[in-house]
């Protein structure tokens, strides 16, 4: 409960606070974002599964943004970064997808 | 669903098996929902509070600045694309100055040459007659008692100042151009059909000085009009005001020949 109300405050801060993104932050934030939301469906899927921790929704959440910024800054460093950047929008979206589709069968059996 | 009797009961590797009740999914939905204020709890809070302030951030981003997310390579064909429209405006900028200027010059042609044509036509109208004329010149006065001077004297006269340089001409109140001719009708002397009156005052203009002597030389108009019982007074004038006016007609049988176009014209 408490996490799903900050993620609502979170969007709503940011709409209104209309931040500037700084600039070497710019090439990860997007990635970060969609590790981010995979260990959140990852989480709800837990959830559902019944197999929910707290302990590791956080660790996975973390290492999940950190290890997406790692790839894109090693791919920026071999010059490689967008296709990397590309391949772990894909994994990443991979895994959201069967997340995802999880929580449906979960909630809906279907 | 192939492991549907295998699958262990909270396994996530599956779907859930139609023997899991369906509440037990809400059930667990909802104890989560109850909020448990753990440690790890409010920590996944920060973290998702986190996702969601970035996520509207990146997204204003992307939507506001659209250059600051672009990779090297994209600026560089960025940058190549305002080159090449820099240089195709600067060049249109160059084209359109050129034109400015050709026009400018075109109009300051036509401004030369409307003057030059102006200048023409008023020396062409001081010859012809048609407009009045001033300047420096003489006033030659004849008086006649006798009636002795005939049309032969006063053409006499008109060659003599014709002579000396005269530009304007003007006997009596007809303007002397290049048709003009005398005629005796009885006693009087008609110029250009219209009949002089005594005395005869006869305007020119040109140097007066010039013009003066041309008349007063020994054997000279007023030599000879003396001898026909007549004199002459000759006024040197610094300003003479030729106020007559021919009206030209327009010929029956010449025509003009044009200048050949390949002439140039006179500039």
């Amino acid at each position: 409960m408490i996490p799903a109300i900050g993620l609502l405050v979170g969007v709503v801060v940011g709409l209104l606070l209309h931040p500037t993104v700084p600039l070497w932050l710019q090439p990860y934030l997007p990635i970060a974002v969609i590790a981010a939301l995979d260990a959140v469906f990852g989480g709800v899927r837990a959830i559902l599964d019944g197999i929910f921790v707290d302990k590791v929704f956080v660790v996975s959440f973390l290492s999940n943004v950190v290890v997406a910024a790692f790839i894109v800054l090693l791919g920026d460093q071999l010059g490689v970064g967008s296709q990397l950047s590309t391949g772990v929008v894909v994994v990443l979206g991979i895994r959201i997808f069967s997340n995802v589709a999880a929580i449906r069968r979960h909630l809906f059996k279907a | 669903m192939p492991l549907r009797a295998a699958r262990p009961p909270g396994d996530a590797s599956g779907p859930p098996g139609p023997e899991e009740p369906r509440d037990v999914t809400w059930r667990r939905l909802r104890r989560m929902f109850t909020a448990r204020a753990t440690r790890a709890n409010v920590l996944a809070a920060i973290l998702t509070l986190a996702l969601g302030f970035a996520i509207a951030t990146q997204i204003q981003q992307n939507q506001e600045v659209e250059l600051s997310t672009l990779r090297q390579d994209e600026l560089v064909r960025v940058l190549a694309d305002v080159n090449q429209r820099a240089a195709r405006l600067d060049q249109q900028a160059r084209e359109l100055e050129g034109q400015r200027n050709e026009l400018q010059s075109g109009a300051d042609r036509a401004q030369a040459a409307t003057e030059q044509a102006q200048a023409r036509l008023d020396r062409l109208a001081v010859l012809a007659g048609t407009v009045q004329a001033t300047g420096p010149g003489i006033r030659v006065t004849i008086s006649d008692p006798n009636g002795g001077i005939r049309a032969s004297a006063l053409l006499d006269v008109l060659q003599e100042l014709r002579d000396a340089g005269a530009e304007v001409v003007q006997f009596g109140t007809v303007r002397i151009v290049a048709g003009s001719f005398f005629a005796d009708a009885g006693t009087s002397v008609t110029v250009d059909g219209q009949s002089l009156t005594r005395p005869f005052v006869v305007l020119a203009i040109g140097d007066p000085q010039t013009l003066a002597s041309a008349m007063n030389i020994p054997g000279g108009i007023v030599d000879s009009v003396k001898r026909v019982g007549a004199a002459a007074r000759v006024d040197q004038l610094g300003t003479v005001n030729i106020d007559a006016l021919h009206t030209p007609k327009t010929p029956r049988y010449a025509q003009a020949v044009p200048e050949p176009s390949t002439a140039p014209t006179p500039r």
